[in-house]
Formats: C-alpha cells, structure tokens, sequence
C-alpha cells in the first residue's frame, strides 16, 4: 500500500505510467492538489504524475456544464447513433469494465487506442506463441540479456536499473552481458561503470533480415551471405553460440517502436527463434510495453468477450477484427457515427479528430484544438482514485491508490453514468 | 420472503437422504426449519422432481493469467460459440475457454453454483480474483500455488524448520485471498527455469538438492498443521508421462497418511504395457486411493474434441507443445513464483492414446469404491470444457451407453481396458455426493453442499428423464443463495457470488524476511503485493467469506 509517511508525502507508490510498474515512487501532494515525483522519479513516472490538474468543470461543445449535463448529452448523442465507437480504452481495469458494458449495451465498437503496437505482439500470440518471462524472472536469472531494435532505454529508463544492473538470486549483475542488436544504447541505457556496451548496429528496416538470420543460425541452418543489414553473419553466428551458451538468455523488445508494415512478422521470427533455443537451454522474450496502463485494456477486453481489442458488438456477439475494427479505417471511412473516448492516464492522449459528435472522458488537464461535443474531464487511477492497472509482462497487476481528493470523479463512475441513462 | 419448494424428491448425502420426498423451506438466502404458523410467499411445486444442493466445481480453471492467455490466443475457438447480449446477459464466448459472464451463465444453467479456479499463482492472485469478480452467480475461490517459488526453496535449501513454512503458507493464503494451497509438479516449475527437462519424485533439484517428496511432505503438513479444511492439493510430477503410474503410488504411500488431494489423477495414472507402450494404471491406482483414506482424487476426464490445456507445469506443457493443436503454444516463466504453459489440444477418438485415457479416467472413477473419496472434474479445459458435465455424468450413469461410446473407439485402446467389464452405474445419490456434499466437504464449505437448515439455498431442481444427460444440462430451477436464477435451464435473474477464504492464524514475525526478499529479488514491494478485502468487495458485488481452520500445530 501506498504510505502516507507526512502530510501530502506518500511512500511506495506504484506506477500506471511506465509499464515497468515500479512502486517505489516517494510522491509529493501539495495544497493546491498538485503532485511532484520527490524520490526516484524518472522522465516517464513524472510525466504521468506531474500533469497539472487543469479545470475540473464538464463541457458540452467548449461550454462548461454541470458534470449531469454533461452525462445526459453523451447519453443523447449515443442514444441518436447507430454505430458508436468506444475507443481510447487506456484506463484501469474498473474503466474498461466499464467501457466494455457500455459497448455491449450500445451495439458498439470497441478499440484501443496503442491498438497498433499490441497487435504486433498479439497477432503473434494467436498465431504461433511464444515463450516469455517476467521482470523478476530477468532480474534474478537472465546472464545474457539481447536488447532488439530500439526506443528501450528511453522509453522504459528504469528498466536496466532495476532488473539489469542489479544482482539478481542467480546471477550477479557483473556476470550479465548485455547486447544490442539493431541500435546502440542512448546514455539511459549505458551499462554500469567498466563495461562498454556490445552492439551489433542495424537500421530498423533490416531488423527483420537480421532476426531471420539469426534464427536460422541457431537452428544451425548454412547462412551463404556475408552480412545482413551490415552485420557480419560471423557476428550474428557468434550471438547465436551465446545464446545457446547462456545459461537464461532473454531477448527484449518494445514492439511500439518498430514502426514498418508487418512487424508483426519479426516479432514471429524472433519468438520462433527463442523457441528454437529452448530445445537445448533456457531463453525468454520480454516483450516491453504496457505504459500508460495499456496492457489493461487487453486483459479485461480478453476475460470480458475472449477477445484482446478491436470487438465489435453490433450483432449481439462480440466479433474480433484486427484490421476491419480499427479506429482509422472506422473514422477514415465513415462508418461509426459517434465516438467515446476514454482517456484516464495522459491528458496528452487526445483523441483522433472526427468529423462525428466526440464524447470524451479524459483525464483532467487535457485540453483541445477544437473542443469535443462532450468532454468531462476526470481522476486519473492512482492519483484520484484507487484501481488496477497491468504492467507490460502482463502478469502483475498493480494496485493503484488514491493520493488526493480534488473532487473528480473516475472515468468508470462516469461511463456507468452515461450509461444509466442511456 | 419465505419460499416453499414443495414435494420434491431430495438427494442431500450430507444428511444421509437418498431420494425421499421432502419440503423445503428458505428465506434471506438460507435454508431454515418451516417456521410455525408464518405465511408462504412462494412456493413452488417440485412433486416429481429432484432436488439437490447446487453442485460444486472444485477444480476448474476459470480465472487468471493463463487462462486470459488461452481466451486471448484463441479467436478461432470462440467464433464457433459465441453469447448473445440480451436485456439481462452480457455477450461472451463459450467453448474451450470462456469469457467470465458466460463462465457464470453456463454453470449457472446446469446447476453449479460454486467453483474453485486450482491454479493461482500467488502474484497473479490479483488478477485471478478480478476475473472471478466478473463471473456471475457463481461462489468462487482459488487454491494458491506453492511449490516451485524461490522463497519456499530456499527455505527447504536452508533447512528451515516446519514452523517457519506454516508461517509462509498462511501468510501466502491471506495474502492471496485463496482457500487452499496447491503444489503443480512440487519444485519442477523452478527446476524447468534451469533447465532440467524432468524432475521424478526422488529427483533433486539441480539449484536447491531439494526433492519433490520434500516440498510435498512439508506443504502437506503445513497445510495440515495449519488446520486448514482443503488437504494439500496436488498436481504431482510426470503428468502425462507413460510410466507415471508407478511415481503416482509412490506419491501416495510417501506421504505416510498426511491428507493430500490428487488432482487429475488420469494423466498420473499411465503405465507402459502393451504394443504402444502406454496402458492403463487405473486398476492400482483406484486400490492404492481405496486402501488409504487421507487420499482423495479428482478425476480430470478427457472428452473428445478440440479443448486447450492450460497448466502451471511449465515442464510438461513445454514437453508436449509439439502436440499443439492448432499450431501455436504458450510458455511463461513467472517472477520467481511459478509458470504457465498454454497448448491448444485436440482429443481423437480414433488415437490409440486418447481413447485409452478416456477408458482410464472412466475406470479411475468406476473403481474407486468411496464416492466421497473421488470427484467429478474434467480439469476444465484440459481434459474436457466443464460443459460436457451432464455427458460424464451419463457415462457414469448409463452402462449402455457408456460401452456403447467404447465401442466406436480405437480398436486397440479397447482391448487396453477393463472398462467394458465393469458393471458399475453411478446412482442420483452418488452424483450428488461428489458434486455436492463429498464436495463441500473437501473444500471446507460447512454451509454448501447440502440441504440442511442454515445452508445457503444454492439449489437445483431437475426434471427426471431417462437420459440424464438431458437431465443434469437443463436444470427446472436453480437458485443461488435463494434467489431463482435459472428456469428451464435458462438464466432469468443475475446475483453476485461470494469469494471463499481462508485466513489461519500465524506469527506475522515471517514478513520480515518476506520484506527483505522482497525488496532484494523481486519487482514490488511486499506491501503492494498483499491483496486486502476491499479490492474484492469494494465494487459493491464481490464479498468474502471466510471459512474456520481447526488449527493442529
Ligand atoms: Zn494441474
Ligand atoms: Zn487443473
């Protein structure tokens, strides 16, 4: 439990933001409801904090409302809709819930908005699997540890601190090596003092050639080329004989960052090649993500219908699309005809512009270029509320808690609202 | 409100009735005396019915990561059995691996009324709890999985003294709002993370030089020692390994009289006769479960058709991902706890290998003598998904139609089997004694499973018919905690189940060195670990409920 060691000081605060869920946050409340990361706080965790509380006051078409007003114009506009898209989705588990009834009740669409980014791990899930761990798993056991591609230390800078360059139950943090296969470290991610970093540097676009090779390296497959994406295939084999060396390998990548069409195929090579290590010794992935508590919306969209996202209920039946339910082909092409967007954690994830009555229920402090039909700001979970939220290996949900009492409500009070009175 | 449900025909073996014509009386949820002189609001006439508690699932895998793993990578499943929205149910998908809201409407409609997800892993325990949460109607709980976490291996390594693993396993239990310990392949999860391929009974873990044996005996005793009412509950080592028969006698005869409960004794019970080297070891293992009474069994029967397994033993679900079908699986190394593996399976009747295990799972059933001893589970999904139920209860019913399903097998598993011989048919009071009382019993539940004043009135009402089959799927009226929720086999009114516990007593001196390996090992902060009531009950429809233990320390 967050600890409230003095007034407005609170100790062992967990992280919706980072993904990594770390909980060892000292968090500040000043009088005016302002929040300050006072101890370990990092580019990601005080980002998601520090958001300034901005004006708590509902709005329809930019005019402020009383927060009723405002419930009842969303229920209007989606009672007029045929074809409502719930969207956003990035809350706790309690606002997806949520969300989740009212689609069903609505006939709705229902899609995330880091949609695209899971899917590249997703779509390699219900296609062939894979073999990962956790983060404790990495920091106690891993001795050789494959950064993929890049967008790792930035994205997720408390990562080598807390599970890399730590001495883990079974290896000491001395005895890790640490690789980075497609793009060298930026200084987040530099290894501790007396080690330089092993890089073996690639462009983006020929990642997927690279991870091709190296799987049919470590299946012991004969390479002709001489190089791949300017990595020499001698390298690579190298890498190869290590992984099979390593007592627990673990390859890690943060698949929001490979931004070219079909990812989704090299995370399959990659995960296919972990399993191929496996046959003769120990090796994991660790998919890293979840920020902004993105993972939730997967697990309660998968236990509530069976499906991670992009499920459209409007025949009576949850149906999954990767592609067919997908926000900007729903909007692009005009489909839907009224958008939810619920957005509790980043007041910066502003929904995507629509030429259809936008309702959104987002944290307090976002603000727009052109203000939505209905917007009613609300708390963001573990700094107004209490709730849960996953962090990126997906295992662990964290028990979010309230830190301040500003008098907003949650988005999952609001959504069951708008609801009610549908 | 008082409810009079009038003239059935009651089987509650808790009270030793076998099919007398009874009235029932229930108000504020519980079964009470007929009150002297006070007015009936409703009644319901049951002349020609059956009447039992509502039936407990204690074995099935409805809620947590791995089973979230499965909905999610399967798409294809679902598509073929989809839940329709209507004014009272929720949409969802049924099958192999069922959303939560159709989890609770499928129990619900054949009668269940209480579950028990086996496999929480403790960190997932959370996460196990909210999709529980989800689930309608039903009561539920989970077992918490012990076993293969470094904390109890360590403390095995360094000889730790019994009081000391007493302490963990409580403090594992409150922690983790479960009311029971269960140990999957006893230390081989770990033993799989340093790649050892298999790990026997007497084998030693290659880090720790502990023996399966050991953290059986000691979680056995723990458990025991604890008071806690659900003996140890075991998913012992080699499943599904041929030959694993003689491991599992081991198992038995090893824990010298200790109560253990054996889960999905089938895949354990497989000896290696024959021309394919697979035959079955049901015959001793059913004499070993009859010869020692601090033993109890679940079955796991398979069922033929597309399924998915969904394990902790991360060991042999990765040995048999090959098997996978469709082509894809799951292995997870988790946070110094434990593991899942996910495999998608298809069960033939034409392959030697499943038709004999279907064979051995029958026999297993149809020869232990003591109905309270062995219970009613197709370790849904693994052998089977939980809706084939009403099927296995016919099977076990009906002679004739058992051996006729024998008939269409694989030739060769057919003369593998005895099954053909037996002669045995399960009785309406037997069904109820282990889906209900024997049930309620194992779990510690003093307040299900039966019909007896002060019982919750979880009840269902059956319409005899000659295929039971037909029978136990569509239930006249079911009502959960006294409320009618299903009529004619279909829900017309949705309640919100309990969350059963245990909480034993135990010196809170262990959360020290719980503290520290905490905050050196592992990824949060022992504080924010420990699941406490008001996540389970704060949304206004989840409660706990939490059971005696008779501590024995
Ligand atoms: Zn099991
Ligand atoms: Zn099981």
């Amino acid at each position: 439990m967050a600890k409230l060691i003095a007034p407005g000081l609170w100790r062992q605060v967990p992280s919706p933001f980072c993904g990594i869920g770390v909980d060892d946050l000292t968090v500040r409340v000043g009088d005016d409801g302002a929040v300050t990361v006072e101890e370990r706080g990092d580019p990601v965790t005080r980002a998601g904090f520090e958001q300034p509380l901005g004006d708590k006051t509902p709005r329809i078409d930019g005019r402020p409302v009383s927060l009723e007003a405002a419930v009842g114009r969303a229920a209007e506009l989606l009672r007029a809709a045929s074809l409502p898209l719930v969207a956003g989705l990035a809350a706790d588990v309690n606002g997806v819930r949520a969300a989740l009834s009212l689609a069903d009740r609505l006939g709705a669409v229902v899609d995330a908005a880091d949609s695209e980014a899971l899917l590249r791990n997703l779509l390699v899930l219900q296609d062939s699997g894979w073999m990962t761990c956790t983060l404790a798993e990495v920091k106690n056991r891993a001795d050789l540890i494959v950064m993929v591609g890049g967008g790792l230390e930035r994205g997720f800078p408390r990562f080598f601190e807390r599970h890399v360059w730590v001495d883990g139950m079974f290896v000491r943090a001395d005895e890790r090596r640490v690789i980075h296969l497609g793009q060298a470290p930026s200084a987040a991610g530099r290894p501790s003092p007396g080690k330089a970093p092993e890089v073996l540097a690639c462009d983006d676009a020929h990642l997927p050639q690279v991870l091709a090779v190296l799987r049919a390296l470590v299946k012991g497959e004969a390479v002709a080329a001489e190089a791949v994406g300017g990595i020499p295939v001698a390298r690579l084999a190298e890498l190869a004989e290590s992984l099979k060396a390593a007592r627990y390998g673990v390859l890690v990548w943060a698949a929001a960052s490979w931004n070219w069409p079909h990812a989704e195929l090299a995370v399959q090579t990659l995960c296919e090649l972990i399993k191929e290590v496996n046959r003769t010794t120990r090796c994991s992935g660790l998919p890293l993500g979840g920020k902004n508590g993105s993972q939730t919306a997967v697990q309660v969209c998968g236990w509530q219908s069976g499906y991670p996202l992009r499920i459209r209920f409007s025949r009576g039946i949850p149906e999954y699309d990767p592609y067919l339910n997908a926000t900007e082909r729903l909007l692009g092409e005009g489909e839907v005809d009224a958008l939810v967007w619920l957005a509790a954690f980043d007041g910066g994830q502003t929904p995507p512009p629509a030429e259809i009555p936008t309702i959104v229920v987002g944290r307090c402090g976002m603000t727009f270029s052109r203000p939505p039909a209905v917007f009613i700001p609300v708390g963001c979970p573990g700094i107004d509320h209490p709730g849960h939220a996953y962090r990126t290996d997906n295992v662990v949900a964290l028990r979010l808690y309230q830190l301040r009492s500003v008098g907003l409500p949650s988005g999952a009070e609001v959504i069951r609202a708008i609801e009610r009175r549908l | 409100m008082l409810i009079k449900l009038k003239g059935g025909t009651v089987y509650d073996p808790a009270h030793g009735i076998d099919g007398q014509v009874r009235d029932l009386y229930v108000q504020d949820g519980r079964i009470v005396e007929p009150p002297p002189g006070a007015r009936v609001d409703r009644e319901y006439d049951l002349s020609g019915k059956i009447v039992m508690a509502g039936a407990i699932d204690m074995h099935t895998h409805i809620g947590g990561g791995k089973v979230n793993i499965a909905r999610v990578m399967l798409p294809e499943d679902h598509r073929a059995d989809p839940q329709y929205h209507t004014e009272l149910l929720r949409s969802g998908c049924g099958h192999a691996a069922p959303s939560t809201w159709t989890t609770g409407y499928r129990y619900a409609e054949m009668g269940f009324t209480t579950a028990f997800e086996p496999a929480v892993l403790p960190i997932n325990a959370r996460q196990a709890h909210m999709e529980m949460g989800d689930i309608p109607i039903l009561d539920k709980g989970g077992y918490a999985m012990l076993g293969s976490d470094d904390f109890l291996l360590r403390m095995l390594r360094d000889g730790a003294d019994q009081k000391a693993v007493n302490d963990y396993v409580a403090w594992t239990l409150h922690a983790t709002q479960c009311i029971g310990i269960k140990v999957v392949n006893p230390g081989g999860i770990s033993a799989f993370k340093f790649n050892q391929r298999a790990l026997d009974l007497d084998e030693r873990h290659e880090y720790y030089g502990v023996t399966p044996r050991q953290v059986l005996k000691t979680l056995a005793t723990a458990v025991h020692e604890l008071g806690v009412p659900h003996p140890l509950h075991v998913h012992g080592c080699n499943l599904g390994v041929p030959g694993n028969v003689e491991t599992t006698l081991k198992t038995i005869s090893g824990i010298e009289g200790l109560p253990i409960h054996l889960t999905h004794i089938q895949f354990h019970s497989y000896g290696t006769e024959g021309d394919f080297k697979f035959s079955s070891g049901a015959a001793r293992i059913a004499e070993a479960v009859n010869a020692n009474p601090n033993v109890t069994v679940d079955v796991g029967q398979i069922l033929f058709g597309q399924t998915v397994t969904a394990s902790g033993d991360t060991m042999k679900q990765h040995a048999n991902a090959s098997h996978a079908h469709p082509k894809k699986w799951v292995c997870m190394d988790i946070e110094c706890d434990a593991g899942c593996g996910v495999v998608p399976f298809k069960y033939r009747d034409q392959n030697f290998v499943n038709a004999l295990q279907w064979a051995i799972g029958l026999e297993i059933f149809l020869l232990v003598d003591d109905p309270w001893r062995v219970f009613l589970t197709t370790d849904h999904p693994n052998g089977a998904p939980f809706t084939s139920y009403p099927h296995l209860i016919r099977l076990l019913m009906d002679r004739t139609f058992r051996n006729e399903q024998l008939s269409r097998l694989h030739p060769e598993a057919q003369k593998m089997t005895t099954l053909a011989s037996i002669e045995r048919e399960y009785s309406l009071y037997e069904i109820a004694i282990m889906t209900r009382a024997g049930a309620a019993r194992l779990v510690g539940l003093q307040d299900r499973g039966h019909l007896g004043p002060g019982a919750a009135a979880d009840i269902t009402v059956y319409t005899p018919d000659d295929d039971v089959e037909r029978m136990f799927a569509k239930p006249a009226y079911v009502f959960k905690d006294g409320e009618l929720v299903v009529k004619d086999g279909e829900i017309v009114h949705v309640t919100w189940g309990t969350t059963h516990t245990v909480k034993p007593d135990y010196d809170s001196a262990i959360e020290k060195p719980l503290a520290d390996y905490f905050d050196r090992y592992l990824t949060m902060k022992l504080d924010n670990f420990i699941i406490r009531d008001e996540e389970i009950a704060e949304d206004g429809r989840g409660s706990i409920t939490v059971h005696p233990c008779g501590g024995r320390g």
